[in-house]
């Protein structure tokens, strides 16, 4: 099942790389990887979206717990959570019937359009991975996607519980 | 307060001094001869000049491995690095605590693939337990004081240090500020195991009715070979060790029955097998034990305490895990059992022990004496008899060291030296320099065979330099014996490149590089040679014994078999 893991490590050159190649070297699966600094500029905060059985999630943790530069690791999925993804999508626009769909779907996502080129617009989602997929799927229908950037999940706990050092 | 200072080898000599390095292996090349230069200037710290780093990584194994202190390597950029990198393996696989100090072209220079310019930190990433890049030289200190508390603690392991050239440049000096205390804020090693676990490992040990303790190189590196030895005789339980445990228990000890797994005896993996409790303490339930996971030991309930968290469920499932220190949880559990109200089933215990006096008689270990060539058991006998059982034996990886293994019982932890988990072939010679250096006045034994040997056979030269006096012990059966065993058994004895067919004249050679090679073709020769050996204490001496090249390994678990699904002999099956 899909797993959603969030690692707090040292913001030290080189800690990106040993996550990564953890993940390569142990044939594990990365679908999404994101890293940013934290209001802590000492720490970087990583999350992790995978695909693997209770095991492989146990080793997982485990593996990424025991490398010297990570602080702490949650796995999301066990918990109440929010997770968001940012999409930035460039779609063909050029005659109005199509534009005109174009613009409703955003409105019906609550998603934006940013920019407008003389053959394209370019939209922007934030939302759940799902959300996302199924924006991406109903913009299929009315236009040809030229383009899509996706940043990748980032989730955080609900409540007050949360990842601190 | 003194102000003095210090340009960066000299921080780098200052801290390896105040962390009781007393010797360093390892090649000189550019990128660190102001380190050379700097270690050249002092006498506390030694170094022993290789002749190719890939010995000076296994020279300060087998020292650490000896000694149960930290390795140190040293060696140039480049090429100097990267001929570490298997060294650097075989330490990460066993877990020995080491540190390699790395140069590295200036730092002005990274990425521009400059003359000698590896990424060495980049290499080694999956084989150590951390890595440091150094950038500004007065962190040396600090840095090497991390890398050396890392290699040392938890579950030790390598640490690499890359030192770009103009961090150790004679001309820029700092004050030496070594730390007091070393604490990382994300790397806290387990200590102790949780109180509940304890209390539930402890009443499915004593509730055991065919209780086995299965331990393996933890117990040699958390230094608890006695706390062992005091829990199985209060429990009067079997003891079994991987090849990596072996003398974590005597070999003579009446409770340990054998080494388990691929070549281990048949009494410890039938043992394993009926067993219904398993206490698996410092042990990896490594694929060379296991067998078929899915055929494992289906009736037990199985215990595991292992300070490393990741070593826990990850092939075999625990189903009480205990995570700390050994040294900890071996206590707890010692004054937990002595205070439980539960007492062993003796009836039940004694059933237990006559079933494995049963497998035991069926002398798993017999050899065939027939025919005059010499036998490799037979040797591997001769040098029990000759040293008594008290050498440090190294070996180098094949049939040679599963021979060791077995017929070598082995009295004391750490007398024991071998690649275990990444079977490296050119260790053993090394492993014994490294030995003999830390302790000069004992017998230090590299068990060989005329493939490995030739893997580092270079470093006689180093032998002869700083006149150690280790014995080689040549197991020569003119192929590559493991290989070739595989060859016969599941290959129809197709020998494709298990042949050596340009052996050279290995008494020549090790006289060419100034040392005593005795040959040994006849049966009758073996234990006189033995003896002139063992007689020689000043110089290096090789022993080169023709042995039966149709010999096998055995006993030997039947491959995608149950842990104790094994062929005795050829053609016999247990």
């Amino acid at each position: 099942m899909r797993r959603i893991l969030s690692i707090l490590l040292e913001n030290e050159p080189g800690s990106l790389s040993r996550i990564v190649g953890l993940f390569s070297q142990r044939a594990y699966n990365i679908d999404s990887l994101t890293v940013g600094t934290t209001d802590d500029h000492s720490l970087s905060r990583i999350t992790i979206t995978t695909m693997g059985d209770d095991r492989i999630v146990e080793q997982i943790t485990k593996q990424v717990n025991k490398l010297v530069d990570v602080l702490k690791i949650i796995d999301l999925t066990e918990m109440a959570h929010i997770e968001r993804e940012l999409l930035l999508v460039k779609v063909f626009a050029q005659d109005e019937t199509t534009r005109a769909a174009v613009t409703r779907v955003a409105d019906v996502f609550q998603g934006a359009i940013l920019d407008m080129g003389r053959h394209s617009y370019t939209l922007q989602l934030v939302a759940s991975t799902e959300k996302i997929e199924s924006f991406l799927d109903t913009l299929r229908h009315e236009s040809d996607i030229i383009e899509v950037v996706r940043s990748g999940a980032v989730g955080i706990g609900r409540g007050d519980k949360a990842l601190k050092a | 307060m003194s102000t003095t200072e210090y340009n960066g080898s000299e921080l780098v000599v200052r801290a390896l001094k105040e962390l009781n390095v007393k010797y360093i292996f390892g090649y000189p090349g550019g990128s660190v001869l102001d380190l050379y230069d700097a270690l050249f200037q002092q006498e506390d710290i030694e170094h022993i000049l290789v002749r190719h780093e890939q010995a000076a990584t296994h020279m300060a194994d087998g020292y650490a491995r000896a000694t149960g202190e930290v390795g140190v390597v040293l060696a140039t950029s480049g090429p100097g690095a990267t001929n570490c990198v298997t060294g650097i393996a075989t330490a990460y696989m066993d877990s020995i605590p080491m540190v390699v100090l790395s140069g590295q072209v200036p730092t002005g220079l990274i990425g521009d693939d400059a003359f000698q310019e590896t990424d060495i930190v980049g290499c080694s990433r999956p084989i150590v337990k951390h890595s440091y890049n150094c950038r500004s030289a007065k962190d040396i200190p600090t840095i090497l004081a991390k890398a050396f508390y890392l290699a040392s603690t938890g579950r030790p392991g390598p640490v690499v240090v890359e030192l770009p050239k103009d961090m150790l440049n004679p001309e820029l000096k700092f004050p030496f500020e070594f730390p007091k205390t070393t604490e990382l804020r994300t790397y806290n090693p387990n200590t102790k195991g949780h109180s509940k676990q304890i209390r539930k490992a402890v009443n499915a040990i004593l509730e055991a009715k065919k209780l086995v303790i299965y331990s393996g190189g933890g117990i040699i590196l958390s230094n608890t070979s006695e706390q062992l030895t005091h829990l199985v005789e209060s429990l009067n339980a079997p003891i079994t060790n991987t090849l990596m445990g072996l003398g974590g228990i005597s070999g003579t000890h009446p409770n340990f029955i054998g080494m388990l797994g691929m070549h281990g005896s048949l009494e410890a993996n039938k043992a394993m097998a009926n067993a219904d409790v398993i206490l698996a303490l410092g042990a990896r339930f490594d694929d060379r034990v296991t067998n078929n996971v899915k055929k494992f030991c289906p009736n037990a309930t199985i215990v595991h305490v292992d300070v490393d968290p990741t070593s826990i469920s990850k092939t075999i499932k625990a189903h009480i895990p205990v995570v700390g220190c050994l040294k900890t949880v071996l206590e707890q559990l010692q004054t937990a059992i002595d205070k439980s109200p539960i007492s062993i089933d003796r009836s039940a215990q004694e059933d237990w022990w006559r079933q494995i006096i049963s497998w035991r008689e069926q002398k798993c270990l017999s050899y065939s004496t027939d025919g005059d060539k010499i036998k490799p058991q037979a040797v591997i006998e001769a040098i029990y008899k000759a040293t008594n059982g008290d050498a440090y034996i190294s070996s180098d990886v094949g049939q040679h060291q599963m021979f060791a293994a077995q017929y070598y019982p082995f009295k004391h932890p750490r007398q024991w030296i071998n690649s275990g988990g990444l079977g490296t072939m050119g260790f053993g010679l090394p492993a014994a320099m490294g030995v003999k250096l830390a302790f000069p006045d004992k017998e230090s034994i590299c068990v060989t065979g005329d493939g490995s040997i030739q893997m580092n056979i270079q470093e006689l030269s180093t032998c002869l330099q700083y006149n150690l006096a280790v014995k080689v012990v040549s197991l020569n059966n003119r192929s590559l014996g493991m290989v070739r065993q595989w060859q016969d058994m599941m290959y129809s004895g197709r020998h494709s490149s298990s042949y050596m067919e340009s052996l050279p004249d290995f008494v020549k050679l090790v006289e060419s590089y100034g040392h005593v090679g005795i040959r040994v073709d006849h049966i009758d020769e073996l234990q006189p040679a033995i003896e002139k050996a063992m007689s020689i204490n000043d110089r290096l001496v090789f022993l080169d014994i023709c042995v039966d090249e149709k010999e096998h390994v055995y006993p030997m678990q039947i491959k995608l078999g149950a842990v104790d699904d094994m062929w005795l002999r050829k053609g016999v099956k247990a």
